[in-house]
């Protein structure tokens, strides 16, 4: 971090401040049972926003991941149900909806990046427009009801959400491990490097012979995989996917990517802003929850307050300094 | 077949217009029934539109006068533009109605009776009486207060319970306010109430939080069989397994099955069967097929579901 101002600091402070909040308002807040909790449930969103910040840094956006999410869940289901009465109840059958979850992930973002890149359609239109049939898919899939994965299959992958190591559980320690790859990519690789070219101005990385294509193409296809990595995650946890499965999360991710000061119109990416911006997320819905403050009909108004708060605690010095 | 005895009244009816259409002389002319409902965004209503398209394949199949157009929608907008487009271009003579919401769907509704069409309204009652010839609809405020006699019929005093509400709606609503009214008096004690939305995710989440913030948790009113489900992985995870049973809603056939196998977790639940959308369907349809009187108000009460009757509930095939 070479210029550590305040404007970077600005979510961090806003973080900080939720947590001295949340400390003082319950005293379980901190126990190690809700810190675990808190950052499990960050990691399905963290890991897409990881993605989505890449995305967004190349001048992008993505607006289909929720129903991607919902769509990649729904075909591990139906393949690990299929599958079950060949391969049993066991390892094989787990690596089946693993490389499923993948594989689907990876050409749905593809399908994403070839639309944007090949066709030259906006991303907006083309992910609006995936956003809606993913979301149609798995909704048919299911006949309108909820895919649930059979019970002893579910009983078996379970601890890839409830499990770990060393007391930590493994949503934990994957979304960890993807920041670290993300930072790393933004900061020290070409393909960040590039991404943030293009951004700024697609015209002179072009002519600076960046392969403006094939790298926007990539950031589709790096999100497509997250996505898929994070659907993952989530199947263990309650075995089921439906047509509200990861609803608005594609809202969260591009909200916790923009107040992690990542520039909504590209040109700069803060992989580790995004993962302020995710945990300043979801620390809210659990303060609202440990803490009779206001009235539940008003939890949305004060999830939008924080989100502008955080975002101005920012602006400020960023615009000063031309950013 | 077995699906039918789920609202034994209308399949006595349905039984009488099949000898009614042979005994009745018809006229050839085909009449054409609008049905609009809601799409297909939470367990509830997913079985709603599967018992909805299963009416239509069966009359449609039974009464070849009858044409049947069916459309979700996901908000009031595009539930007022269906109705105005049914009535418009496909010209029907019946509409089957689940309004999305009371107010703005009024109007819409009216103008369709206006024209002379008979109009069904499900579930959700129009803010103006009497437009409707048929009103058929669950009983909200029986869910409460089914749900809460049985808390208090099996709490002691001084317990602690924890409620999950739905999506905020007038629905959600009557519905807690039958429960509260329903335990008053127990020495039951309501920790708190967020919304899970109908939600597995959200209730997970929620139920999560209860379970940090709350030492002492006796009994979850989750109001939802996926709210219950959601719930029920939460306190799993927390190993709090033992201290808590847990009563949903609406009874999704997972949620039945674990009834019927005498669940200490799920002792009972709470009928609100979305196939009361059948109910209307068929009932519509009788009057244009025989001479059956089709008008009034029809109530499908809400019933416990207990060990004993959860047979009668289950329905295998359904996606709910």
């Amino acid at each position: 971090m070479r210029n550590l101002s305040l404007s970077t600091l600005g979510p961090l402070a806003a973080l900080i401040l939720l947590i001295v909040l949340g400390a003082s308002l319950n005293d379980n807040f901190l126990s190690a049972a809700n810190i675990t909790n808190v950052l499990a449930r960050s990691a399905f969103i963290g890991m897409i926003a990881v993605g989505m910040t890449f995305v967004i840094t190349s001048g992008g956006l993505d607006l289909s991941v929720g129903s991607m999410a919902a769509f990649v869940a729904g075909m591990v289901i139906l393949a690990m149900n299929a599958l079950q009465p060949q391969l049993g109840v066991g390892l094989p059958l787990a690596l089946i909806g693993i490389g499923t979850a993948l594989a689907v992930g990876l050409l749905a973002g593809l399908a994403n990046g070839l639309l944007v890149t090949r066709v030259g359609i906006e991303p907006f239109i083309v992910t609006l427009g995936t956003m809606g049939i993913f979301r149609s898919l798995v909704t048919w899939l299911a006949d309108g009801g909820t895919l649930s994965l059979d019970f002893a299959m579910r009983e078996y992958i379970g601890p890839i959400y409830y499990g770990g190591i060393f007391g930590i559980s493994w949503p934990i320690i994957t979304f960890a491990l993807v920041v670290v790859i993300g930072e790393i990519a933004m900061r020290h690789t070409r393909f960040g490097r590039y991404a943030e070219a293009i951004g700024s101005n697609d015209k002179v990385a072009r002519y600076s012979a960046v392969r403006v294509e094939r790298i926007r193409l990539m950031t589709y296809v790096f999100l497509g995989l997250l996505v898929g990595l994070a659907t993952i995650l989530y199947v263990p946890r309650l075995g089921s996917a439906s047509g509200s499965t990861g609803l608005l999360w594609e809202l969260e991710a591009i909200a916790a990517v923009i107040i992690g000061g990542t520039a909504l119109k590209g040109g700069f990416g803060r992989v580790w802003g995004t993962v302020v911006g995710v945990l300043i997320l979801s620390l809210i819905g659990n303060i609202l929850n440990l803490a009779n403050l206001v009235s539940p009909y008003l939890n949305g108004a004060i999830q939008g307050v924080i989100i502008v708060l955080a975002v101005v605690l920012q602006r400020k010095k960023t615009s000063a300094e031309g950013r | 077949m077995k699906r039918r005895q789920f609202f034994g009244a209308s399949a006595a009816l349905a039984l009488a217009a099949g000898l009614a259409t042979t005994a009745v002389a018809q006229d050839d002319r085909t009449y054409v029934i609008g049905v609009s409902i809601p799409s297909a965004t939470h367990g509830f209503m997913g079985g709603l539109n599967w018992h909805a398209q299963q009416t239509i394949a069966r009359l449609e199949a039974t009464y070849p006068q009858l044409d049947f157009v069916l459309a979700t929608a996901g908000e009031s907008a595009k539930q007022v533009s269906d109705i105005e487009d049914m009535l418009a271009t496909r010209n029907i003579d019946a509409l089957v109605v689940l309004p999305f919401e009371s107010e703005p769907l009024t109007g819409p509704v009216k103008a369709v009776k206006d024209a002379g069409k008979f109009v069904t309204v499900v579930d959700r009652g129009l803010s103006v009486e009497g437009i409707e010839d048929l009103y058929v609809a669950g009983d909200n405020e029986a869910f409460g207060r089914v749900a809460g006699e049985y808390f208090k019929a099996n709490l002691p005093e001084g317990a602690k319970i924890v409620i999950l509400r739905g999506i905020a709606t007038t629905l959600d609503n009557e519905r807690v306010d039958a429960f509260e009214k329903a335990i008053e008096g127990s020495g039951i004690e309501v920790l708190d109430k967020q919304h899970g939305d109908w939600n597995r995710d959200k209730a997970f989440t929620v139920m999560q939080d209860y379970l940090s913030k709350y030492p002492q948790i006796d009994a979850v009113w989750a109001a939802d069989d996926d709210m219950a489900i959601g719930a029920m992985a939460a306190i799993e995870q927390a190993g709090r397994k033992d201290e808590m049973w847990i009563i949903g809603g609406a009874g999704m056939k997972e949620i039945v099955k674990r009834i019927m196998d005498s669940d200490p977790q799920l002792p009972v639940n709470v009928t609100y069967p979305p196939a009361l959308i059948s109910s209307a369907i068929e009932m519509t349809a009788l009057n244009f097929v025989s001479s059956t009187p089709v008008y009034g108000r029809f109530i499908i009460g809400s019933t416990l579901i207990t060990p004993e009757n959860a047979e009668r509930f289950y329905f295998p095939d359904s996606p709910f």
